[in-house]
């Protein structure tokens, strides 16, 4: 039942659409596409060495190609869809409570954690993310755990600024002062009254910031210097396939097409929710 | 205006201290240093007399009082491969990272601006709608794709390998690495510049500007645009890091010889006080031009000076 007085939902964009569609497209691909090809991702098969795709000369029995061992390139693509996937995800979550622990904390102590926090975050606008992660990788043996950490670490210091002067300025509302005369408990007014209050702006960042996530693990990995390999990622498999990029174009072609397509889904959908959700951030005038 | 630059110097200097009290902690925390800086397969007695040479027998604060005074004479220890001094090697790559670097931001400033001003004096027309849409598309573009697929256009359709280290002396081998780093900021840039400058013709005193009869073109560029350009001074600031960072993958994608393709040879082979001391250095650069831009706007926006 709706009247003519209902609030009438802006239509999501077409290019929004299309992003959507993408990303559920790239899950499912990542979740089961391995079972789209018959053949394992680490398996090689020296007679099958650099097939092209079909269309260029290849077979259906590896639809997508080969690379320089025989392995099947479709299968390949899913198990580092898989791992993007799962780094992308997993790495951003662990940026956003990271960064907004610390960003609320700061608020709420002031004093001298604030100072550390405040000054952590002007550090960490000193370096690139990408060198803080080469600079560890140089000091540690490269394991996944670490990988993820460090990709975790990307934006952090977005969200502690943010989330900072978002409890800063809820603190100051008068509905705050309210229930603190009421008699809540500390923790009450911040974990019932404020955090609801301010948790859009985390995420929205999340959405923001994930496809820098995605952009930092493929370029970690396409370096050499992120996914090791037995495992495989998408950056993974292009860092495989560049020596041989006028011979093997599908081996980084396919898997670069995949990277740009994910990253550009996600911002759109990243942008489309700031400005639907935030419009103080509003991109456009 | 006194009080403000000393505390924006004081500022600085105490983010440049952290950093650097950071990666000595670090350094020092993550393993043995004497083994680390030592070639990998040096005898126990070759370690031992690193760790001797290194003072790692003392007191930590007397470590690194020792550290710090290192570094202000411009000790930064040697690369372990070729036993030359880190700061010479450094030397040595930096003006091929110049050099791509100035291109790239030039580049990216130029194009950047003149798109985000026609889309903003076009708006919601389709040049605006194709102008954001090429700054999502090249905020998404991973520069390693793209410096392949400008490798591949170029060999097939130009018969011109840009990927060599040969390539790095022809103007098409400066542009198209260039391109491939500046693309990013190009992108928002362009972004940048349109709601700038969207923002400020809708401002009163372009109204006042107007009804004093000063023409179109003369308030556009002697009103609009200056007062546009202010916040975009913290963009070029902001966008030096991705600039570092994305001159790590594009080094590494044109194999030019620069600071970033160094940066990550060192860290493949574990070149500890090569990788220390280029993660300082940049540090150390970005922090000043972060300086500088805040200075800068002492002398662009005198309502700052004011205060």
């Amino acid at each position: 039942m709706s009247d003519a007085t209902t609030y009438q939902r802006p239509a999501i964009p077409w290019a929004v659409r299309l992003a959507l569609g993408f990303i559920a497209v790239f899950v499912l691909f990542a979740l089961f596409g391995q079972w789209l090809s018959p053949h394992e991702f680490r398996a090689t098969s020296l007679l099958d060495r650099l097939r092209p795709p079909v269309g260029f000369g290849g077979t259906w029995d590896y639809p997508l190609g080969t690379d320089a061992r025989g392995r099947d390139l479709l299968v390949r693509l899913a198990v580092g869809a898989q791992i993007t996937l799962i780094v992308a995800v997993v790495g951003t979550l662990i940026g956003a409570v990271l960064g907004s622990l610390l960003g609320v904390l700061a608020a709420a102590r002031r004093g001298f954690v604030e100072t550390v926090v405040v000054g952590a975050v002007d550090v960490q606008a000193s370096l690139p993310i990408i060198v803080v992660a080469l600079f560890v990788l140089a000091m540690f043996d490269s394991s996944f755990t670490l990988f993820l950490l460090l990709i975790g670490l990307t934006g952090w210091e977005v969200y502690a600024r943010l989330m900072r002067g978002a409890v800063l300025s809820a603190k100051e509302q008068g509905y705050v002062t309210a229930v603190r005369a009421l008699g809540a408990s500390p923790y009450r007014i911040y974990l019932r009254h404020i955090l609801p209050n301010v948790v859009s702006v985390a995420l929205v960042q999340f959405t923001v910031n994930m496809p820098l996530t995605v952009l930092l693990e493929t370029a970690l990995s396409f370096l050499g210097l992120g996914v090791q390999s037995p495992l495989t990622s998408l950056g993974q498999i292009m860092s495989e396939g560049r020596d041989r990029l006028l011979t093997a174009w599908w081996l980084t072609l396919f898997p670069g097409v995949i990277i740009f397509l994910l990253a550009l889904s996600i911002s759109l959908v990243g942008d489309w929710v700031r400005d639907r959700f935030d419009p103080t951030l509003r991109s456009e005038n | 205006m006194i009080g403000f630059i000393l505390s924006r110097v004081a500022r600085a200097i105490i983010t440049l201290l952290v950093t650097v009290t950071l990666v000595f902690v670090f350094i020092r925390f993550s393993g043995d240093p004497a083994a680390a800086l030592a070639p990998p397969d040096a005898p126990q007695e070759v370690i031992e007399q690193y760790r001797r040479a290194l003072g790692l027998d003392q007191p930590f604060w007397v470590q690194y009082t020792g550290y710090l005074g290192r570094l202000i004479q411009g000790d930064f220890g040697y690369s372990i491969h070729s036993g030359r001094p880190s700061l010479q090697i450094f030397l040595d790559r930096l003006p091929a990272t110049l050099r791509l670097g100035g291109t790239a931001l030039l580049i990216s400033l130029v194009c950047g601006i003149t798109l985000g001003a026609v889309a903003a004096l076009n708006r919601g027309r389709p040049i605006d709608r194709g102008v954001m849409a090429f700054s999502v598309f090249a905020f998404a573009m991973p520069n390693f794709l793209f410096g392949l697929v400008v490798i591949l256009v170029g060999s097939l359709a130009f018969q011109v390998y840009l990927g060599g280290q040969g390539a790095s002396s022809t103007a098409l081998g400066l542009i198209a690495p260039a391109l491939t780093l500046g693309l990013a900021s190009m992108g928002s840039y362009a972004r940048f510049t349109r709601s700038s400058l969207l923002e400020t013709i809708n401002k009163p005193f372009m109204l006042a500007a107007e009804a004093r009869g000063i023409p179109y073109k003369r308030r556009l560029i002697r009103h609009a645009l200056p007062n546009a350009a202010i916040p975009l001074v913290t963009l070029v600031g902001l966008s030096l890091g991705s600039l570092i960072a994305g001159s790590v993958v594009t080094e590494q994608v044109f194999a030019w010889p620069g600071v970033g393709q160094l940066l990550v040879r060192s860290v493949a082979t574990r070149d500890i006080a090569t990788v220390q001391f280029l993660v300082l250095a940049i540090a150390a650069t970005m922090i000043t031009a972060n300086l500088i831009v805040d200075l800068l706007y002492l002398v662009i926006d005198p309502r700052i000076r004011a205060k």
